[in-house]
């Protein structure tokens, strides 16, 4: 058994474990919530199995380093920092339809990972510039913030759909969604998670890029775009503590905010040029 | 004039000119990384038309991040962050270093969480037991006397009020850190052959010399590769000279530059040369001697009788994996012609004395220098932001009254509390400590 092989295999267990999710949430039966949560759990331990492999396997390659460090395993680590944030909020809230909002983001991480041909699955040496600690911290801050925000996003959507539900039935299938003030409440704890994490992301990369060239801000457009996610997030915060905003707003916000996020580690690569362009 | 002045005070400090700036600046930034930043003004109107790069040249976006009127966005943030805390900061001093004591009670009864408790044991009694179980618990309560009754009251970490003040703050020094390093920091490089020394460097600014006041001297620089060819590392052995005498010498490589004086040297790149350095040793004498070498051209070693020359030469390949072949005479008999390859010792053998031969392809190393006395500033300005942001989320000051007094011959009790962050988790600590009061056997409690 290989990484890539039980990368593959943690690909399908997130398809299946939405697809119940989802179920779950679609028809209504809440008896199958624990089978998706076990499955979620089994599919975590497979991909946390997945990573460590290939962190052993780069250094059986005797090019040893954190898998970090280039596109195909940044995705792979997003889709396991959505799951274990997910799973933590499961726990915490005690609701599983969040999942059917929150794990699809996971398997769609992964499914990109291994199906587009943009990137390149093998194991590859790093170059002098990505061989530092504040690399693997960079990435690994960053990420984590991504993750949090993909499932502020997935919570935001959970929110609007929420809000259509105007006759307030307990037949509808939306009854069985938490409360709109719990969502709300839910989206914004998990801002707060992430905006630390994207501040530590953006400073380990000033501190990296200082390191390695002398200038800890280059305006490059990488960089510009996750400081202008920062202020998207930013704004978020400042108008729910100081002018009371809350429920649509904010979902609305958290979902442009992830679009920023897209943009900032997917566009930036593909559509302008800089720096950071290290994936491929 | 007074209520001029609240206006141009009620401007700077509103929130609604952060989210302003907020707004303004990610819509700036996006401008910037979607229009090239720093290109020639050919560039500009090859691409976007004569009056567009006209346009352009006016507001400075060529070097927008530079540019007056970003530079005005980021002071009127500052401004507005300096003059909102100014603005607020004594409401939270008053919050956090207020008496609790002289709370008024008919405000503990408008307070949620709140609870109230009847109980016939006597007054002293009940005070003396419930501060007991508050210290049980963890608080630390103070004790006055208020309309009639005993007040308790106790508060927990009161000082996070100022978590969200420290980051405010720390974007400050951030700004501070960057601007010290605009006005007293240089950056440059400079492209510094082996054994030689450069006493300055090339400013990117101004792209002239700036002298460093002492000298640095690359004594070697060596490139490996990885088995495809990628390459692993760059490493320039570096020597400082300072006044005339050897300072510090230190191998830097890509991610781990070489710090003196406030200069710091970064290895960035890199340049290789047609020239090889080549190294004779007489075996038996031990005497030895390094010639630069170019491929055609003769040396002489006078003292040893030697002639040597390059004759052939196999370029680099992309290991950087190189052959010389050699001519060599010491004078006796016959010239030995042989390959050198790349760094690997080759022994010929005369008949007077065997040789050893090892050969070096000579680089220059590019590196890059910066001096930023903002660097601290700004690090600072960061640790104290990751700090302040994890008080500001994760912390809350909680405060907790106990009113106790007598009434119609029973002792009631008044449990309120408050907290200004997570309501919900302050509100099951409020009830796990009424739960502790209620198990209290002396206490004898009845809800009312
Ligand atoms: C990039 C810049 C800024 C950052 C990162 C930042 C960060 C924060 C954070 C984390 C909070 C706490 C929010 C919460 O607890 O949910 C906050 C609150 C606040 N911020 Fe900012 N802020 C920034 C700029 C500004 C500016 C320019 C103003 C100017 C008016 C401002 C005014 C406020 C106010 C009034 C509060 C509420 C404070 C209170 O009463 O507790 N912030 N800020």
């Amino acid at each position: 058994m290989d990484s890539s092989k039980l990368l593959g295999i943690t690909t399908f267990i997130y398809l299946f474990s939405s697809l119940i999710y989802m179920i779950m949430f679609i028809f209504r039966v809440k008896k199958i919530g624990m089978l998706a949560t076990v499955i979620t759990i089994i599919g975590f331990l497979t991909q946390t199995a997945g990573i460590g492999m290939r962190w052993l396997e780069s250094y059986q390659m005797g090019i040893g380093h954190a898998p970090l460090s280039n596109m195909y395993e940044s995705l792979v680590f997003f889709s396991w920092s959505i799951v274990i944030l997910y799973l933590f909020v499961e726990y915490i809230y005690k609701n599983k339809v969040i999942g059917a909002f929150a794990v699809p983001f996971a398997f769609a991480s992964m499914a990109y990972a291994s199906l587009s041909p943009e990137f390149n699955s093998a194991i590859t040496p790093l170059v002098p510039a990505l061989q530092s600690n504040w690399l693997i911290a960079h990435v690994f801050t960053c990420f984590i913030g991504y993750a949090a925000f993909a499932v502020a996003c997935g919570t935001g959507i959970m929110y609007l759909v929420k809000s259509l539900d105007k006759g307030k039935s307990p037949e509808s299938l939306l009854a069985t969604l938490p409360s709109l003030t719990a969502i709300d409440d839910i989206t914004h704890k998990i801002i707060l998670f992430g905006f630390i994490w994207l501040s530590g992301g953006i400073i380990s990369g000033a501190v990296w890029a200082n390191s390695a060239w002398g200038t800890y801000w280059s305006w490059d457009p990488k960089e510009t775009w996750s400081l202008i996610t920062w202020f998207i997030y930013a704004s978020a915060l400042h108008a729910r503590f100081t002018r009371g905003w809350g429920g649509k707003r904010i979902a609305w916000i958290a979902i442009i905010g992830f679009l920023a996020v897209v943009f900032t580690y997917y566009g930036v690569n593909f559509l302008l040029s800089g720096l950071h362009s290290y994936g491929g | 004039m007074k209520k001029k002045k609240n206006s141009f005070w009620e401007f700077f400090s509103s929130v609604k000119l952060a989210l302003f700036c907020f707004f303004t600046l990610a819509i700036a930034s996006i401008a910037g990384t979607i229009i090239p930043q720093k290109e020639s003004p050919g560039f500009y109107i090859g691409k976007y038309g004569e009056s567009a790069a006209e346009m352009f040249r006016l507001l400075n976006i060529p070097d927008m991040y530079n540019s007056w009127w970003f530079l005005s966005i980021l002071s009127l943030f500052s401004m507005n962050l300096i003059i909102c805390s100014i603005d607020r900061l004594p409401t939270v001093w008053k919050l956090v270093t207020m008496d609790n004591l002289a709370t008024k009670v008919n405000r503990l009864e408008k307070m949620t969480p709140r609870i109230r408790f009847g109980t016939k044991q006597p007054k002293q009694e009940v005070v003396a037991q419930v501060e007991q179980t508050l210290k049980g618990a963890g608080w630390k309560p103070s004790q006055g006397e208020r309309e009639g009754g005993t007040l308790l009251f106790a508060q927990k970490t009161p000082w996070v009020r100022f978590g969200v003040y420290v980051v405010h703050l720390s974007i400050l020094v951030i700004f501070a850190g960057a601007i010290i390093g605009t006005l007293y920091g240089s950056k440059g490089s400079i492209m510094l052959r082996e054994k030689n020394v450069a006493p300055y460097f090339f400013e990117f600014s101004s792209s002239e010399r700036a002298m460093l006041g002492f000298e640095v001297r690359c004594d070697n620089f060596k490139l490996t590769y990885y088995d495809t060819g990628a390459p692993k590392e760059f490493r320039s052995d570096l020597t400082v000279i300072d006044g005339g005498q050897e300072v510090l010498k230190k191998s830097i490589v890509v991610n781990d530059p070489l710090h003196y004086k406030g200069y710091t040297f970064y290895q960035s790149s890199y340049q290789a040369y047609d020239e090889y350095w080549v190294t004779v040793q007489n075996q038996n004498n031990g005497a030895k001697k390094t010639f630069l070498a170019k491929p055609g051209v003769e040396f002489k070693w006078q003292e040893a009788g030697i002639n040597l020359g390059i004759v052939n030469l196999l370029q680099p390949d992309r290991w950087g994996r190189y052959r010389l072949k050699i001519w060599f005479s010491d004078g006796k008999g016959e010239p030995s012609v042989f390959w050198l390859d790349g760094e690997t010792l080759v022994s010929v053998e005369r008949s007077d004395a065997a040789y050893a031969f090892k050969s070096k392809q000579v680089y220059a190393t590019g590196l890059q220098i910066a001096k930023d006395p903002g660097v601290w500033p700004v690090y600072i300005g960061c640790m104290m932001m990751l700090l302040g942001l994890v008080i500001a989320f994760f912390l809350s000051h909680k405060r907790l009254w106990v009113y106790i007094y007598e009434e119609e011959d029973k002792t009631r009790i008044l449990v309120a509390g408050s907290s200004n962050k997570n309501k919900v988790g302050f509100e099951n600590m409020f009830n796990a400590l009424v739960e502790k009061l209620e198990d209290n056997e002396t206490l004898q409690l009845g809800k009312e």
